[in-house]
């Protein structure tokens, strides 16, 4: 087995703690010694720290200056509208192969910078990402410019309703900002430095938050910067999953990939209306056309066991006789829940909040029923 | 009453034909907060070796095995409302089961505390 990578943070999840353990080819924090369960409801009473630099971080720069150059190549290949994002917007989409089964799921921002308005910046799957960079160099076209910047740039998110208010005490202007979209800025609290930042309100946990990229050796400052405060306590990769479990999104690899479409996974939120037909331009658009029409896919659910048994990927979902009808594929204890919680596919006629169903754990059938999603409500931040 | 242990952590307290079976604070440490006990049916006869219950913490399940043979007389009921006694009390409260020993024979090859801790320290 090749060595694992490390970020720049790695030796502060190390000296803190952490268990480390290997994670998409990286040496990443599990747990820290405050444990699961404690990390989890710490970030929804608090803020959760998380290192996400295995993350890939990819910027697409037409060589004309022209937005809509680069927004126009990367719309044949997610179903997302790019061309309408505003300079400082960002939205959230997948990249799919021909047959429209999901490649990665990413985030996709148009740089706000007076001068860099032209430019997209991409945060991709660790997993995925060597894939995605391949796939990007394929089908850009050659005035638009493909740059990996995971040698130069960390990536970390800050989680919790007092993540806003931590980081305001570095630069008050973060706190103008509103879910999805981002901006740069300087990060100064007690700093020597400022750090210069890319701060995007956006992450992975349901929560209020921010993503923020800076220069690995500028990461390792504002780690410690933002560890001084109380309310900040360093999140491993263990409760990052239960919180996004009960945040009901999806994890690739496991809730989604190449086996499903946007639709089956119950992603239609994020194509646009005029993107949804066949004709939309972008590769496996037939397939995300086709789902729609089709009754008869599968779709991605929220499935809550009804008593206090968790059900783990791979179980099997049963109807109510017996007879399968799909399978869990992300499924565990939610601590905020106080019980168990999970998603999966079942035959689209069960999709229905309140269908009940059974889960077939250790050779038991256990009742349980088809819920809406999020487990814990998104608190995102839209404006006052 | 001596204790006994195993290698996957298993902990055996007997007490005249009935052995009481939990999982030693090691195991709860790796574990982390336990979050469902799955438990075996009253009369249920297993063997040394057989699952005995399902321990599942936030992270992942994992099996306890039966650390002798014997018959299920009483299981830890309690567990099914408050899993978190596990981690807060491994060798009291947070017991799993009780045995009527079949072989007691079987208990001869089980570390002593003094040898389970040496065990440990050596992972």
């Amino acid at each position: 087995m090749s060595e694992l990578k490390k970020t720049a943070l790695h030796g502060q999840h190390v000296d803190l703690g952490a268990k480390m353990v290997p994670f998409a080819g990286y040496d990443m924090p599990v747990q820290y010694p405050l444990g699961v369960k404690g990390e989890h409801l710490h970030t929804r009473e608090k803020a959760g720290l998380f290192d996400v630099s295995h993350m890939g971080q990819v910027f697409l720069t037409p060589d004309d200056k022209d937005f809509a150059t680069a927004a126009k190549a990367l719309e044949k290949l997610v179903p997302a509208d790019i061309r309408s994002l505003e300079p400082g917007q960002q939205r959230y989409s997948q990249f799919l192969n021909e047959d429209g089964g999901i490649l990665d799921d990413l985030m996709i921002s148009r740089l706000g910078m007076a001068g860099y308005e032209h430019v997209l910046y991409l945060v991709v799957n660790a997993g995925c990402k060597d894939d995605d960079y391949a796939h990007l160099e394929k089908h850009m076209p050659n005035n638009v410019k493909v740059s990996v910047k995971d040698d130069t740039l960390s990536l970390i998110a800050l989680q919790g309703p007092r993540a806003a208010a931590v980081l305001a005490c570095l630069n008050p202007d973060v706190e103008k900002l509103t879910f999805m979209t981002h901006t740069d800025l300087e990060l100064k609290g007690t700093l020597d430095t400022p750090v210069w930042a890319h701060v995007s309100r956006s992450g992975y946990t349901g929560e209020d938050g921010y993503e923020i990229s800076a220069k690995h050796e500028d990461m390792v400052r504002l780690v410690e910067e933002l560890l001084t405060y109380d309310d900040v306590e360093p999140i491993g990769l263990g409760a990052r999953d239960s919180l996004r479990l009960e945040a009901g999104l999806c994890l690739y690899g496991h809730d989604i990939d190449t086996s499903v479409s946007p639709i089956e996974a119950g992603l239609i939120w994020s194509v646009q209306k005029h993107r949804r037909s066949a004709d939309a331009g972008y590769l496996g658009a037939e397939r995300v056309a086709s789902d729609l029409a089709d009754k008869s896919t599968k779709r991605l659910v929220g499935i809550k066991p009804d008593g206090k048994a968790p059900a783990r990927e791979h179980t099997e979902v049963q109807d109510v006789d017996g007879n399968t009808i799909g399978e869990i594929t992300s499924g565990g204890y939610g601590p905020t829940v106080d019980g168990p919680v999970a998603m999966g596919y079942v035959a689209r006629k069960f999709f229905k909040a309140g269908t009940p169903v059974q889960l077939l754990v250790r050779g038991k059938p256990r009742p349980a029923t088809v819920v809406k999603l999020p487990f814990a409500p998104h608190n995102y931040f839209r404006g006052n | 009453m001596s204790v006994k242990y195993t290698e996957d952590h298993e902990w055996i307290k007997v007490d005249g034909e009935i052995a009481t079976i939990g999982i030693s604070a090691y195991a709860t440490k790796q574990l982390g907060d336990v979050v469902f006990v799955e438990l075996p049916e009253i009369g249920t006869d297993m063997e040394k070796g057989d699952e005995a219950a399902v321990v599942e913490s936030v992270k992942a399940a994992s099996e306890v095995y039966a650390p002798i043979g014997g018959e299920v007389t009483e299981v830890n009921e309690a567990l099914e409302d408050a899993p978190e006694t596990v981690n807060a009390s491994p060798d009291g409260d947070g017991w799993f089961l009780k045995l009527k020993i079949k072989d007691a024979s079987e208990l001869d090859s089980l570390m002593d505390e003094a040898k389970y801790k040496a065990y440990c320290e050596s992972l």
